[in-house]
């Protein structure tokens, strides 16, 4: 049991380091949930890849360093250290490309991977729809056969960042008759569309903020050709799932981000906490305590993965933790602000805001802890 | 990087814990409280053969020393399987007279540790002069430390009932033989109270993770409306909250005892100790009323939850140590 890193890895972070000190913004960026900063999020994430720092744990070919998952770590540690603005590829990079990287074909990784890398084609997830939230396998929407392809027809929610994105990726049923059987899971078909194509609808929708942050899709027989079916007609279920492990567990949320965060909250407690509020005090600590607790877990996680083992139900572990973390940094920083946290234009308080949604999106605190405790703890399946 | 336990630390953790189960902790928990130490003086020896307590011991004074990881693990299972006795206390005791004989005062270290690593000798131990001491009527020694000076207490104040009766507490009377005097008495007390921060935050952990195996088991069993009350959803979240907690206390654990910083030792303490305290509460309530029984088994480790949380460091203790930590190691990290 060690936690001392390799000569590689540590190359890899000095490495980092040094360019990021050189290159990250002296100013933060606008909100990427803007127009505006959408583009200079674009911008930031061509200046990235240019130096291959954006995808550094996927393969040289496609853009990145051939990391494994402690030099990723590494990387994400040094990357929020240094106060390198959020990212707008991340549904991209965290949810499609682990999915295009096992289940694609290579003329869809050569394709796709690149210019996802590049911050060229930005990338939404079209999972939820109105009906179909917590039960994601009850959707709806269709994907019918045609020449050389499908059409899609339905309606898509909640799609984040999908005001501004290029393209999506979903999941559609291409053969309705298992909803009649009560077998929701089978019959659906995992896709990838274009969000400029004719017959796509995207309408913005502000999220707490008024910040256009997702968007409703509304699909009317939009062709996809064969080449952007993923895996195999029919097996959409078996696919998407197989990346919501990736979305819950390590990688859509590094401790990097954590670390930093607190980090940051310790400053703030130096410049604006009342020496005699333990409670706040303690709250501090706590934020301190759980993202250590959290990088320490997702090291023991990474060493079990490297090791061979799947990550399983434990990354809903996982996601349970990094939400409620995020939220609690976020209150305990306004709590110190005081009246002050009010204001609605701080890095604070937009991550507030962004810390809000941590327990409902990539399945609601709920189901993770339906499936913490029917996997994990073997308790029997019950009413939902 | 591999923050996983070795082969030869997981075999050490299941030799550990097949001992105790064949032994049956829980009579011996029992007798312990009801002031017949026999039986748990008893597994004392035999974890005393297994090496557990030369884990604090440096080799030169009959130890195996000093192996925190290996500590840990072993501590986990001593609060899995709730044995009674100052366990703790005769860890950080080692490792105070350890801290001496280092700083060049060898006499109590030659006197004291070869006994203590061999498991032949129990120890308690009080750092704050006047404090509580856990069973000083069952220790062979006390050991007082009250600013500079260490001494051997000669004896202690009438027996006071802890919320845990496994605990029996006094206070050390006054006087007694002194030991050693001078700065290497409280350099070596900090030491002594970063082992028995590890140590109380494994057995808290251990302590945490028996009340949630207990209670998922019952709650798999216990049926109430014609279904097992453990597929209830309320149930399950909170036995999941509950697994949540110890699982990221864990780590911070192993992570302690590989740093074995002041400040990192703390948030394990405060987060092992919050997380059994957790668990107390949910078995507790999952279990109904037989869990507010003083017969039932689960008994032993719902009331040492809480006593071992707030030992060798209150949760608000060790909050303000991880940032007091942080403070002092700002300037040098530069991460301000
Ligand atoms: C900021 C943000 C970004 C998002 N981004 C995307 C995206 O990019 N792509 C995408 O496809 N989706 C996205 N989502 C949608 C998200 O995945 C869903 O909101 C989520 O799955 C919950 O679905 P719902 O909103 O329909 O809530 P519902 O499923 O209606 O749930 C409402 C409440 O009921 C509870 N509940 C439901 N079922 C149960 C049950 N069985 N047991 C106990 N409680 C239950 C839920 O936990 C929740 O508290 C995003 C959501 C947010 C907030």
């Amino acid at each position: 049991m060690d936690l001392t890193p390799t000569a590689d890895e540590e190359r890899l972070r000095a490495e980092a380091r040094a360019w990021l000190r050189a290159h990250v913004p002296a100013a933060p960026l606008p909100s990427l949930e803007t127009a505006e900063g959408f583009a200079a999020h674009r911008a930031w994430e061509a200046e990235l890849a240019a130096a291959r720092w954006s995808v550094v744990s996927w393969p040289e070919r496609y853009g990145g360093r051939d990391a494994d998952v402690f030099g990723w770590l590494a990387f994400e540690e040094e990357y929020y250290a240094a106060g390198a603005p959020g990212r707008v590829s991340q549904n991209g990079i965290h949810l499609l490309a682990p999915t295009l990287l096992a289940h694609g074909t290579e003329e869809q990784r050569a394709r796709v991977l690149p210019p996802m890398a590049a911050g060229e084609t930005v990338w939404a997830q079209a999972w939820s729809e109105p009906e179909a939230g917590s039960d994601l396998a009850s959707l709806t929407s269709r994907a019918v056969r045609t020449d050389g392809g499908w059409l899609l027809s339905g309606q898509k929610t909640w799609s984040s960042r999908a005001a501004f994105a290029d393209r999506a990726f979903g999941i559609f049923r291409t053969d309705p008759a298992p909803v009649a059987g009560g077998r929701p899971h089978r019959g659906l078909t995992y896709l990838m569309f274009d969000l400029r194509a004719p017959g796509v609808t995207v309408r913005p929708i502000g999220r707490l903020d008024g910040k256009p942050a997702f968007a409703e899709l509304f699909l009317d027989e939009v062709f996809v050709p064969d080449a952007d079916v993923i895996g195999e007609p029919g097996q959409g279920w078996e696919i998407a799932m197989s990346a919501t492990g990736d979305e819950r567990g390590l990688t859509l949320r590094s401790p990097g981000r954590f670390l930093a965060a607190a980090d940051r909250l310790v400053r703030l407690w130096r410049t604006h906490g009342d020496p005699a509020d333990s409670a706040l005090r303690d709250r501090v600590a706590d934020a301190v305590i759980g993202a250590r607790a959290y990088r320490l877990f997702t090291a023991a996680a990474a060493s079990r993965s490297a090791a061979g083992a799947e990550l399983g139900a434990g990354s809903s572990l996982t996601k349970v933790f990094w939400s409620r973390l995020d939220l609690a940094l976020h209150e305990t920083a306004l709590d110190l602000l005081g009246p002050e946290g009010e204001l609605a234009d701080s890095a604070w308080a937009e991550g507030h805001v962004f810390s809000l949604a941590g327990p409902i999106y990539a399945g609601t605190n709920e189901i993770q802890r339906d499936i913490i405790a029917e996997r994990l703890l073997g308790l029997p399946k019950g009413r939902r | 990087m591999r923050f996983l336990p070795t082969d030869e630390q997981r075999a050490f953790a299941r030799s550990l814990d097949a001992m105790l189960t064949a032994a049956g902790t829980p009579p011996a928990a029992r007798a312990w409280a009801a002031g017949d130490p026999g039986p748990g003086l008893a597994l004392w020896r035999r974890l005393g053969e297994a090496g557990v307590f030369a884990l604090a011991v440096p080799e030169a004074y009959g130890g195996l020393g000093p192996r925190p990881v290996e500590l840990a693990h072993a501590f986990v299972e001593a609060g899995r399987h709730a044995v009674p006795g100052p366990l703790v206390e005769t860890v950080a005791a080692a490792a105070l007279l350890a801290g001496l004989a280092e700083r060049g005062g060898t006499g109590p270290a030659n006197r004291f540790l070869p006994a203590l690593a061999s498991g032949g000798t129990t120890a308690s131990l009080v750092l704050t002069g006047d404090g509580l001491a856990l069973d000083p009527d069952v220790a062979d020694v006390l050991f007082v430390v009250a600013g500079d000076e260490l001494r051997i207490a000669p004896g202690h104040t009438g027996i006071r009932v802890s919320a845990d009766p496994v605990r029996r507490l006094a206070r050390p009377a006054p006087g007694g033989e002194p030991l050693a005097t001078g700065p290497a008495v409280p350099a070596s007390a900090a030491r002594a109270r970063r082992w028995a921060l590890l140590a109380t935050a494994a057995q808290s952990l251990g302590v945490g993770l028996a009340l949630l195996g207990r209670t998922v088991a019952y709650a798999k069993q216990r049926t109430q409306f014609g279904a097992p009350i453990g597929s209830f959803q309320a149930v399950k979240h909170r036995l999941a909250d509950t697994l949540l907690g110890l699982e990221f206390a864990r780590p911070l654990l192993f992570g302690a005892a590989l740093t074995f910083e002041e400040g990192d030792l703390a948030a394990a303490k405060a987060a092992c100790g919050e997380a059994a305290h957790a668990a107390a509460r949910t078995a507790l309530r999952v279990h109904g009323a037989v869990g507010y029984t003083e017969e039932f088994d689960l008994s032993l480790w719902l009331r040492k939850a809480r006593p071992l949380r707030d030992a060798w460091g209150t949760p608000s203790w060790c909050r303000a140590r991880v940032l007091a930590e942080l403070t002092a190691t700002a300037g040098s990290r530069g991460t301000g």
